[in-house]
């Protein structure tokens, strides 16, 4: 009887246990076929070699040394200027490039992780599980995040790095997890499961193995979307004066510009130049996403063949 | 009905956990914040005051903590805040009435406004689906969406303030009016929100937009839509009482999300412009260390977008036959 059924799993296996398509090698095609990712992991590159190599773009060391004369001019000495405290703005920029990253991947990749356990955990398990699960991610999705994170910041005393992580992978993770429990409910029957199943594989297996490389896709959108989440909510926190006042960071640089009144001084650059760059890492982000989606979701994807529309018309 | 019911449910258990986490939160902060806040205000407020605020925060209390965590319970539901130390000797509550119908109007009027374009810009991109409006729009509002609030706050300030000096930033409405249903306050009003309102309108526009697109792009391919076409309806009525019709309501059910994401940018763009919502006054909650204040502040806030999140509930129910049986 048993070696009955082991010899029909065999035989079907071949067939049946091929998962859709998702890997490594496929992202990376799809990031090379697509404008719209290739000008984000461009952007995103820039940045990463700033925030590793920032001796690269600038020969200052120690960027928040108040060393210079106060509110320059752009000159090629300091190439956005000086601030009125005497600080170089493009080596602040520079050297604030590493810790809105490093709080982007982090944050990012806890909350991402966070986000998998719970979804996949509340799919895979169902029943009273499932329904604790969802709606613990239904109401960490409607409890708005912001003003409680500004409420434990404020009583963290201006968090450091480690309270600004902790809070936003703590806020970030339901609406990953909501998309990754719809994505794994859908798998759930799927016949290279049911195959999986059959081979007597443990659930532990099964998930790691068999269903997580299908959701690879998805899983890297969640992890673009949560960081992209952390870089806005963090520069946020830092504007309005709730990070550490002495970080190198683009949010504090704005909070100074902001606190100076930058603007009506007529310092533009100060705050133009710290606010593009988080502008310009969040649309590296999103434009990441973006094309994830388009990856994980064929019907979205620009359409080649226009014979349809040449027919609506 | 299943469905409204675990709606409410829902409700209630959200709004209880944010109530719960604003109880502990002070509790479970290392050095005691509460006590040092006391300290500061020793002698400018009145003895009873402190008295309450000691109570609300159990310092010097002999009562035990899931007695404490009762009263305040109450005290919240039936919206006895305590006092603000910042405004004293005005209560919370007061203070939030103040705040709340800048914040309604601003964040409604926008949230509305960038619905109705968002979704109109929406349907019209996915229905020319591959035209240039379409190949266009995307990218473009991918990036919008991703800008910073406070930022792009600055810019508009940067140009239409500091630069050409057409509008002002700073306020809700110009100090030497007296407030009143006259031409000259209204219009102060309505120029003084310029800037906030396009500053939302800019970055939320964007997520309408898309997720518009994409419902109608995924739409566009069911069946009902061939059956239209076949049946010889005209585009017009294809487009708007098919495709829009059904497109438009997984949007609505998506409102939850955007709230939150547009209330947390709301905060930022009424720092920027100083503009005295609520977003404004929990920020001037936590520079004072006014944490009654404050606390009023994220249950106010909270209180506000769980029922706008039911309100669109309620109306997905009354709009989509599919929402009432699937339960």
């Amino acid at each position: 009887m048993t070696s009955a059924t082991a010899e029909t799993t065999e035989t079907t296996a071949p067939k049946t246990n091929r998962r859709p398509s998702g890997s490594g090698m496929a992202i990376w095609r799809a990031i090379r076929g697509n404008g719209k990712a290739l000008a984000g992991a461009i952007l995103l590159f820039i940045f990463l070699v700033a925030a590793i190599f920032p001796q690269l773009f600038t020969s200052v060391t120690n960027a928040n040394d108040r060393a210079y004369a106060l509110s320059l001019p752009p000159s090629s000495a300091h190439p956005l200027g000086t601030t009125s405290y005497g600080q170089d703005i493009w080596a602040q920029l520079v050297w604030g490039t590493r810790e809105t990253l490093v709080v982007a991947v982090v944050a990012g990749a806890l909350a991402s992780i966070l986000s998998v356990l719970i979804g996949v955990a509340a799919a895979y398990l169902g029943g009273a599980a499932d329904d604790l699960l969802s709606l613990l991610i239904d109401v960490f999705l409607v409890i708005p995040a912001f003003p409680l994170i500004i409420v434990i910041a404020a009583y963290a005393n201006g968090g450091n790095l480690a309270i600004i992580i902790v809070v936003l992978v703590i806020t970030g993770w339901s609406y990953g997890a909501r998309q990754l429990r719809a994505q794994a409910l859908s798998l759930r029957r799927r016949d290279f499961l049911e195959s999986a199943r059959v081979r007597g594989e443990g659930w532990f297996y099964i998930v790691i193995f068999e269903m997580l490389p299908t959701m690879i896709s998805l899983i890297a959108a969640n992890f673009l979307g949560a960081a992209l989440y952390a870089v806005l909510t963090a520069a946020g926190l830092q504007f309005i004066g709730l990070g550490s006042p002495s970080s190198q960071s683009w949010g504090t640089m704005l909070h100074w510009a902001q606190s100076a009144e930058a603007l009506q001084t007529g310092q533009a650059w100060w705050v133009i130049a710290p606010g593009l760059c988080i502008a310009l890492l969040g649309a590296a982000f999103a434009l990441l996403n973006y094309a994830f989606d388009e990856i994980s979701n064929p019907a979205l994807r620009p359409v080649r063949r226009n014979r349809r529309n040449r027919v609506r018309k | 009905m299943r469905y409204i019911l675990r709606r409410l449910g829902l409700f209630v258990i959200t709004l209880w956990i944010a109530l719960t986490v604003n109880f502990f939160i002070p509790r479970l902060m290392p050095g005691n914040p509460a006590e040092a806040m006391m300290a500061r205000f020793r002698g400018r407020v009145n003895p009873s005051a402190l008295k309450a605020l000691e109570a609300a925060f159990g310092i010097n209390t002999q009562k035990p903590l899931i007695e404490q965590y009762f009263d305040y319970l109450g005290n919240t539901l039936t919206g006895h805040f305590g006092t603000s130390l910042t405004f004293f000797p005005q209560s919370v509550g007061t203070v939030i009435l103040q705040a709340l119908p800048w914040t309604l109007g601003l964040v409604g009027v926008t949230t509305i406004l960038a619905f109705v374009f968002g979704t109109l810009i929406g349907l019209v991109a996915g229905w020319r689906r591959g035209s240039a409006l379409d190949s266009l729009l995307p990218p473009v509002f991918v990036i919008t969406g991703a800008l910073p609030f406070f930022w792009v706050g600055l810019l508009l300030v940067l140009l239409f303030s500091v630069t050409l000096s057409v509008l002002p930033n700073d306020g809700a409405y110009d100090v030497t009016l007296a407030p009143g249903w006259n031409m000259d306050f209204i219009g102060s009003v309505l120029t003084h929100a310029i800037l906030p309102a396009a500053t939302i309108l800019i970055i939320s526009i964007g997520g309408w937009i898309l997720t518009m697109r994409n419902n109608v792009v995924t739409v566009l391919a069911d069946d009902y839509i061939r059956m239209a076409r076949a049946k010889g309806l005209s585009n017009t009525k294809i487009m708007y009482g098919y495709a829009a019709r059904n497109a438009v309501l997984p949007n609505l059910a998506g409102f939850a999300m955007s709230l939150g994401f547009v209330v947390s940018g709301a905060i930022l763009v009424e720092y920027t412009f100083n503009y005295p919502g609520v977003g404004y006054m929990l920020l001037q909650a936590v520079n004072n260390q006014d944490y009654p204040l404050m606390q009023a502040m994220f249950v106010m806030i909270t209180v506000t977008v769980l029922v706008a999140v039911l309100i669109c509930d309620f109306l997905t129910v009354a709009l989509d036959p599919r929402a009432r049986t699937e339960g």
